[in-house]
């Protein structure tokens, strides 16, 4: 019952100075709504990134030369395309290693051109890869062994050369050499950073002919299952360790390349969101700030109180409840703030995904009642300790 | 609860023995009382006089335990209150004894009926409750019909019988009221005291009153006369007090004890 009349009087105390209240409220506000929406965003980038990666394929393993470190340079590949064959064989998987030679080339049309990834492939990459084709086919493994020049391109490319006119059948040039339509992949969007619906593919032999090469980059593995992964990446690398003993290889997996980028993204939210929790604390120095100005306008009413009965805790629970009410309510206005400031950035920006998970809110709340309490404790417990003829006395 | 006491019916509500309460101001200690014997008895009626500065304000926060005393024995409802805490403190207080302020000391945002019931959160009783008790102290003030009404919407008068009811809403053993009438014009002031006295006749609630106003203090049992923080030898009570010399001397000075315990009436001398 006391906790009752406590919430009361305090609800009524904020009600009678509902200006200085709600102007004591936005700090927390600003605060709260701020954390919100970064931590959104945050999580929206991170999802996006990971979708992009899970849309590439399930259970992929990208293996490439050196050690894949953060700030690491890219090391020069001294990697073949027999190497492909050898681990596939390993696998018992032979055909099924995807391979990749890419480099960016003018591509012309008539008097169209277009600047794009061309990508050296073999036709394991649809098996390892989702890449859905629109029309006509993907390379075949004739066209890898007989060097032909035929590529597949990217929808966006297509409409970037053809104007709407078939692509398929007619010759573009890449790079200076005549190619020959025989596909055009189905959109599949942008995946980190770099556009896939303006890539060409062409058979691995001729990119390097073309770009005057005869490595390639890398490889692509696909597990049977999840719970292959490991064996698979272990197996590549092993073939790849006797073939080259004194080199070093990484075989990536998804998971890996996601809690990179999660690592990263993350570190990213938590540093914004802690800038951004800064105004929160601002904020509730506010609020410490009114809770003793209003102990000092209602001594006489703290003095009253405790000559009529009340006790130390009390005073102090009341003028807690208080501070603790000044912030909630400012955490679940700044929470309303900083769901619709996300929700209305993400639909106004397309490079701002925005995602609301469950607990950024609920923290958001919790962490604005703990701040009423942080810098409501000093004000209460100075309530509290007052004195009643002490208080009474005051004028 | 805390607040019961605990030497039995027959304790006097309060009592006072040689208490002395000095302050210390910028390093100079200020003597407010300087060794003061007391007892109010229940149904006492009592009126406490004195110059201005003289200790008054003082010996009634101590009497109603609002205060502790630098040096003697104070004993609120039987208890003495050196041996409890703030919070018991509180507690007797809540149980034993009314406060009526000179400024009322109401809540301005709350109705009659909460500032009323207001005490009584302290004591754990619900909100029904509470509001129930409240609004009978209110009809026995002749309140009952404002109940609803803020400190702002009614007159001086009417908000002293608000405070009177709040005070009475515990069922207290005595009524402290300092200056009481202060900010009342004498009508409204001798409304105020009549209500006080039908209380201390009907309800046999003990009132202690602090005035400046002869002619209240004259209508008190006894006067309690304060001169630089010490009790002054009064008459023995007459029935007709003469207000033209209120400060007139005793010649034969009883001693303190005497005083007290011959105006505590019934069970009052304890040595
Ligand atoms: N908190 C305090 N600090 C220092 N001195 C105090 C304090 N309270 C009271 N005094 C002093 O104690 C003395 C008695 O004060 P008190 O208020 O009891 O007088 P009073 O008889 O009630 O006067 P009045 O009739 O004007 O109300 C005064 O000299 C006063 O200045
Ligand atoms: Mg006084």
């Amino acid at each position: 019952m006391r906790l009752a009349e406590a919430w009361r009087v305090a609800v009524t105390a904020l009600r009678a100075n509902r200006l200085r209240s709600l102007l004591t409220m936005l700090g927390v506000v600003i605060g709260v709504a701020a954390v919100v929406v970064l931590v959104a965003i945050g999580t929206g980038a991170k999802q996006e990134v990971e979708n992009q990666v899970n849309g590439l394929g399930a259970n992929l393993i990208i293996v490439v030369p050196g050690k894949l470190e953060f700030g690491s340079a890219p090391t020069k590949s001294r990697l073949e395309l027999a190497d492909a064959d050898r681990i596939g064989r390993a696998l018992g998987t032979p055909g099924q290693v995807a391979v990749t030679l890419s480099s960016g080339e003018t591509v012309r049309f008539g008097n169209n051109s277009a600047f794009s990834t061309v990508n050296g492939t073999n036709p394991a990459v649809p098996e390892v890869f989702v890449r859905p084709i629109a029309r006509g086919q993907y390379l075949r493994e004739s066209d890898v062994d007989t060097r032909r020049r035929v590529a597949v391109i990217g929808s966006g490319l297509a409409a970037t050369l053809f104007e709407g006119a078939d692509p398929l059948g007619r010759n573009l040039s890449v790079g200076g050499v005549r190619f020959r339509v025989i596909g055009v992949f189905a959109s599949v969007g942008s995946s980190l950073g770099s556009d896939r619906d303006n890539e060409v593919h062409i058979p691995v032999t001729a990119a390097q002919r073309l770009f005057g090469d005869r490595t390639v980059d890398a490889f692509a593995l696909k597990a049977p299952s999840t719970d292959e992964i490991e064996g698979v990446r272990a197996t590549a690398l092993a073939v790849l360790a006797d073939r080259y003993p004194d080199e070093e290889f990484s075989a990536v997996t998804q998971d890996q390349i996601l809690g990179t980028v999660g690592r990263i993204l993350g570190l990213l939210t938590t540093v914004l969101a802690a800038i951004a929790a800064i105004s929160l604390l601002v904020g509730g120095v506010g609020v410490s700030n009114i809770m003793l100005v209003s102990v000092r306008e209602r001594t006489r009413e703290i003095g009253l109180r405790k000559a009529v009965g009340a006790r130390t805790r009390d005073v102090t629970l009341q003028f807690l409840l208080e501070a603790v009410l000044l912030t909630t309510i400012g955490g679940i206005l700044g929470i309303a703030l900083g769901v619709g400031g996300a929700l209305g950035l993400s639909a106004a920006f397309d490079q701002l995904p925005a995602v609301i998970t469950w607990w950024s809110p609920a923290l958001a709340f919790a962490v604005s009642a703990a701040v009423g309490i942080f810098f409501g404790v000093v004000p209460a417990r100075r309530a509290g300790r007052l004195e009643p003829v002490v208080a009474l006395r005051s004028e | 609860m805390t607040g019961q006491h605990v030497t039995g019916p027959a304790a006097p509500a309060l009592e006072a023995i040689d208490v002395t309460r000095s302050y210390q101001l910028d390093g100079v200690t200020v003597e407010a009382l300087r060794g003061v014997s007391l007892t109010v008895g229940r149904g006492d009626y009592a009126a406490v006089v004195g110059p201005s500065g003289s200790g008054k304000s003082t010996l009634m926060h101590l009497l109603g335990g609002l205060d502790r005393p630098t040096t003697g024995v104070l004993r609120v409802g039987g208890r003495d209150i050196a041996a409890l805490t703030g919070d018991e403190l509180a507690a007797v207080r809540n149980a034993t004894i009314g406060f009526v302020f000179q400024a009322f000391q109401l809540l301005g945002r709350t109705s009659a009926v909460d500032n009323v019931a207001m005490p009584l959160v302290y004591r754990g009783l619900r909100r029904a409750e509470r509001r129930r008790r409240a609004r009978e102290a209110l009809e026995r003030v002749g309140m009952g019909h404002r109940l609803d009404h803020r400190p702002a919407q009614l007159s001086g008068g009417e908000q002293q019988r608000v405070a009177i009811a709040r005070a009475l809403v515990g069922d207290p053993q005595v009524l402290l009221a300092d200056e009481p009438t202060g900010n009342l014009d004498t009508r409204t002031g001798m409304e105020v005291m009549a209500l006080l006295e039908e209380l201390n006749r009907n309800q046999g609630v003990a009132v202690v009153i602090v005035t400046h106003d002869l002619d209240v203090a004259a209508r008190a049992h006894r006067q309690i006369r304060v001169r630089d923080g010490r009790l002054e030898p009064t008459p023995a009570p007459t029935p007709t007090p003469d207000p033209t010399s209120p400060a007139k001397q005793h010649p034969g000075r009883p001693t303190e004890r005497h005083l007290t315990g011959e105006v505590a009436g019934r069970g009052g001398t304890s040595s």
